[in-house]
């Protein structure tokens, strides 16, 4: 064998498409003097070939969330609760929390690789591109041959549109979007069915910024892996994204259509996320504004909404009891917002 | 009140033997009271050195710095004075403060070095204004603190309170928004704005996203490799941009109300080597011709409004 053989492509934005990755009710804290719960009570259902996007502030938990499905946690984070189930075309189950040793080596990677927040500085600077790219395969394919591993790389460049003759330079010798594009062409590397992106093009300006997300859709269209995109950049995952969890202070608060939550965004933080973006276009404004105050210090026990101390349409209610992620329409929309309880709900927006 | 007038600037950078980088070239703008250029342009096209020129950390290799129609001063008192009326805000909040010390030493100092008029004895009374006029309250409570207490937010409405305590003319503010979160950056953009109507302040304000710099800014310069490429009011510039690299950053932004394409359009660019002459976008300009080779001018395209383009200059072609 030399590589993993291609699999069939999966036509995009199939919202129905078989699932691929299940996370059932997981909290992860960060254990210490103060507990801090960083990720509370979160389902995410994952499909075949879907851009599903993550977005929140930072501190609402989107990386620990990323960090935990890929079991790169380390103490003090601890996953609470909670499971997540990886399931293969022919429906075999696979629970990630349970792998282990060479089994978990197995997975990553070739399951689910990650492309972590400024990537770009995630290269070692001492050792080449070519080095770093063969010591991918050497870990996760070990059988393929040194000729079939230097077919490989320099394939892998010429994917994400890095010349190969740079692979015997070191990463200083390349811009940032060239480095962001070499570590996108290493998780690539053994073509993964899932792929997070934990923001991969924060650091880049526009114009690159818009090559690499072209480059990731084009290569999802052709490889037909999932993507889970996290970023806080809502306007970025209102264009890529078939699907978007908006999270705050550790919980999902709304999940949507991406054409429904930029039409009818439900959640108040979703609306403020959303206002917080001036457009390019359109009438010049001068009542722009983000959203006062802060998120919540996850250490401390939060009663009611998370977000009601920010929230421009608080009720009493709000601070009383928790709002629960239910479908206000009975559609897959989710939200939690005491305004939008089909029982006691109010305008919002 | 202050204005701030900058002439053919350019600065060199030795990469080594004999090497020289051209990280501006030439650029020429004006900071007149109470109104706001933005400056925009990708990562290494310059924006911050230009920030450094104007506030005399870096020294110009050419070209002529003008504070109120006076030759910028340069060394002892003169240039206190100059440092009084030019004031910036840098972009990472974190590295702009000093960790060892409180918020209260962070504006006490410019109080001291700058505002000879404030007496000791009024100094506690100065630093809390300064801090409730950037929403930092209890104020109190907020100038014992270390920067470690604060978020990122709250770090950069103490750089910009310690800016505003030296009460200058003139604020420069490079990338003050671009590492914060989504949903505070424009509440620190209300407060410079806020802070510009109030103080009358001349601003200048460094950003890549094209978006912010319409709705903060009367005038917009797009800046390319170290050059002005176009500049004008800020909604031509942006709306109707006239420059091709001007056209290409305004499609690259990101914009949700923008009907989504999943197709590449055209292939992408590389950034190549620095172009020794002639226009400096034209290995990645989809209109590049012959005359190209050839440094453009600065070619009027509307009232106000210009861009450094053969396509729009009178004998190109």
């Amino acid at each position: 064998m030399t590589r993993p053989a291609p699999r069939p492509t999966v036509p995009p934005h199939t919202v129905l498409s078989p699932e691929i990755l299940r996370i059932s009710g997981l909290s992860v804290d960060y254990a210490g003097d103060r507990r801090v719960h960083a990720v509370s009570d979160v389902d995410i259902v994952l499909r075949r070939g879907e851009i599903l996007g993550l977005a929140g502030e930072s501190g609402c938990g989107k990386s620990t969330l990323a960090y935990a499905v890929n079991r790169l946690l380390r103490p003090p984070a601890e996953v609470v609760s909670g499971s997540v189930v990886f399931r293969e075309p022919d429906g075999t189950e696979i629970d990630v929390f349970a792998l282990d040793g060479e089994p978990l080596r197995r997975f990553r990677w070739r399951k689910i690789a990650m492309v972590f927040q400024s990537a770009m500085n995630s290269l070692n600077p001492v050792l080449t591109i070519r080095s770093q790219l063969h010591d991918v395969l050497i870990a996760h394919a070990p059988e393929m041959s040194r000729t079939d591993r230097a077919a490989r790389c320099t394939e892998l460049l010429e994917l994400v549109g890095v010349d190969p003759a740079r692979q015997a330079g070191y990463p200083h010798e390349l811009s940032g979007g060239m480095r962001q594009r070499v570590m996108i062409a290493m998780a690539l590397a053994l073509e993964p069915e899932i792929m997070f992106l934990d923001e991969p093009t924060t650091a880049l300006d526009v114009v690159v910024q818009r090559d690499i997300l072209l480059e990731i859709d084009a290569l999802r269209e052709r490889l037909g892996f999932a993507i889970v995109f996290i970023t806080h950049d809502l306007s970025l995952l209102l264009e890529i994204s078939d699907r978007i969890v908006i999270m705050y202070a550790g919980r999902i608060v709304e999940q949507a259509d991406t054409a429904r939550l930029l039409d009818r965004p439900r959640h108040p933080y979703t609306i403020g996320l959303l206002e917080s973006f001036p457009g390019l276009t359109g009438p010049r404004r001068t009542d722009l504004h983000g959203i006062p105050g802060h998120p919540p210090d996850l250490a401390q026990p939060i009663h009611g909404c998370s977000y009601a101390p920010r929230c421009p349409f608080q009720r009493p209610c709000c601070t009383e009891r928790r709002p629960v992620l239910s479908s206000p329409d009975g559609a897959a929309d989710l939200v939690a917002c005491h305004a939008h309880d089909t029982t006691t709900g109010w305008e919002v927006g | 009140m202050a204005t701030l007038e900058a002439r053919d600037l350019t600065k060199d950078f030795r990469l080594g033997h004999r090497q020289v980088l051209r990280a501006v070239d030439g650029l020429s703008l004006d900071l007149v009271p109470g109104r706001t250029v933005a400056l925009v342009g990708e990562s290494g096209s310059g924006k911050s050195t230009v920030a450094g020129m104007l506030a005399q950390l870096l020294r110009p290799t050419s070209g002529t710095i003008r504070l109120d129609g006076d030759p910028a001063g340069r060394h002892g008192g003169a240039l206190r004075r100059y440092r009084q009326q030019v004031q910036i805000v840098f972009q990472d909040p974190f590295a702009a403060l000093n960790p060892y010390h409180s918020v209260d030493h962070h504006l006490r100092r410019p109080l001291r070095l700058h505002r000879r008029d404030v007496g000791r004895a009024d100094e506690d009374e100065r630093i809390e204004q300064l801090l409730e006029r950037v929403s930092l309250v209890p104020a109190r409570r907020v100038a014992g603190m270390r920067p470690h207490e604060l978020s990122g937010g709250q770090r950069q409405r103490v750089a910009i309170a310690r800016a505003l305590a030296a009460r200058p003319g003139v604020l420069l503010a490079d990338e003050p928004v671009s590492m914060l979160d989504v949903s505070i950056r424009l509440e620190i953009l209300n407060l410079i704005d806020r802070c510009r109507h109030e103080d009358d302040l001349a601003v200048l304000y460094i950003t890549h996203d094209l978006a912010t710099a319409r709705h903060f800014a009367g005038q917009v310069m797009v800046m390319y490799r170290g050059e002005v490429v176009e500049s004008g009011p800020s909604d031509d510039v942006i709306l109707t941009p006239r420059h091709p690299y001007t056209q290409l950053l305004a499609a690259a932004a990101p914009d949700p109300r923008r009907p989504r394409s999943r197709t590449a359009p055209g292939r992408r660019p590389m950034a190549g080597q620095p172009v020794g002459t002639g226009c400096r976008f034209r290995d990645r300009c989809p209109f590049a011709m012959a005359s190209c080779e050839r440094r453009p001018p600065m070619a009027s395209v509307g009232t106000d409004h210009q861009a450094r383009c053969w396509l729009h200059a009178e004998d190109g072609r």
